[in-house]
Formats: C-alpha cells, structure tokens, sequence
C-alpha cells in the first residue's frame, strides 16, 4: 500500500494505493487518524484500492468512529467495484459517508 | 475442471499477499468468472488472517507454516487449511452483529457468506487445526 495527502483547507484528502489487508492496517491508521485527531475533515479516496479485506474495513469504521467522536466527519470517496462489494457485503453503506 | 493445488506460507501478515496470488493463479486455472474468484480470494484470505491474528495470538513471530490446499473435484471446491496454532474450539469462532457497528470480527462474517460450508475437522498429519470451506460451483 501507498499513500499521499492533499491538504485544502480543513479538508485532508488520504489517496490509499493498492491492497488494504492486516499487513498495511497500522500504516494506514497511522496516516488517517492524527488527521482526524487534529480536527480535518478526512476524505479517504479509494479508487487505487483494488483489494480490501475486513482488516481495511475496521479502518474505515475506526475512521467514522473517531471522527464523529471529534464531532467531524470521514468521506469515503470513489470507491472501487470490488472494494463497494466487500463494504455492502458489511452492511455498511449506508453508515460510512459515501461519496 | 478437477485440480489440487498446496502451498505452504510462514504464519505472518506479510504471507498474506501471497496467500492471494496463489489463491488467484489457482482460480485463474479453474477459469472462474471474476466477481467468484473475487469473492473466493477474501474468503481465504480471512481464514489465513485468522490463523495469523488468533491461532498465533501473543506471538511475536515464529518459523511455523500453514498450508493451504484448494482442489476442485466436480464443481465441489474444497479449500483447506492446515496450522500448528492454538487449538480452535469450533463454538467459540463467532463473528459480531452487524448491527454493532465497530473494528473487527467480520472475517468469520464473510466466510460464511461467501462458502456454502466452514469446519473444523480432526486431523491426523501432525497439524493441530484442519479447516476446511466448501462451495458448490455452478
């Protein structure tokens, strides 16, 4: 996995690259959450992401968690097929804010 | 198409890529459509995991291997899995309510609604765990 971070204003945009599996979960926790820690509205844009497993989708619902707790938000945005499937398959589409 | 194919992988997160190539290059021999093998590679994936992350709980790393066997025999595929871990007890492996939403505890949840059938069976090779995932293939 790969990441890189847009900042625009009190937006940060995290581009995540590849697969999402057990091995990279920490690595992208510890890109995702300071940002949402230090009051950014998070946008996560997945359409690198080819593969997650449920290990990348405790990131996205740990995500969610933690920023509404901050009283923020985290946009999931432009999600591939594959990845869609395995969020649905959760049932979490309609509680992670997807754009 | 009948096959068996075995592979064994060190008991680590960094196998599991592996686990999915292997996983891929077997389904791409079986010419499954892509959406199945999509589907079929997270299931594996996630019981791989949950050697990893349960059967190796508290242990930093280790030498050991599990085994990975996938095989076809007239539309049945049977994907095994084979570790030296901790011994599962087959009624304490649950997955979450879905309803409660937080990290975790959903790899269970998508084997079984990818694979007609998950369990634990007795083994006699010297591993202590023997899963075995089972789907018709129409």
């Amino acid at each position: 996995m790969t990441y890189k971070v847009t900042e625009e204003g009190n937006i940060s945009t995290v581009f995540l690259n590849g697969e999402i599996d057990m091995d990279v979960t920490e690595s992208a926790k510890e890109v995702i959450l300071p940002l949402i820690e230090a009051g950014k509205e998070v946008h996560l844009n997945l359409k690198d992401v080819s593969y997650m497993d449920s290990s990348g989708i405790s990131v996205l619902i740990e995500s969610h968690q933690q920023a509404l707790e901050k009283g923020n938000k985290v946009i999931v945005k432009e999600v591939s097929k594959s990845v869609l499937k395995v969020i649905m398959m959760a049932k979490l589409e309609q509680i992670l804010n997807l754009e | 198409m009948n096959i068996e194919e075995s592979k064994d992988f060190l008991v680590s997160t960094g196998s599991l890529k592996e686990v999915r190539v292997f996983s891929r290059e077997v389904f791409e021999k079986l010419k499954l459509e892509q959406e199945l093998k999509d589907e079929l590679v997270l299931a594996i994936a996630e019981a791989a995991q949950n050697i990893v992350k349960h059967g190796y709980k508290g242990v930093d790393s280790t030498t050991d291997k599990m085994q990975i066997k996938i095989s076809m025999k007239d539309s049945e595929l049977e994907i095994g899995f084979f570790d030296k871990g901790k011994a599962v007890v087959p009624e304490n492996v649950q997955h979450r309510k879905l309803d409660d939403i937080k990290p975790g505890g959903l790899g269970t949840f998508f084997i079984k609604q990818i694979m007609d059938a998950a369990v634990f069976k007795k083994d006699e090779k010297g591993w202590v765990n023997h899963l075995v995932l089972t789907k018709k293939i129409i």
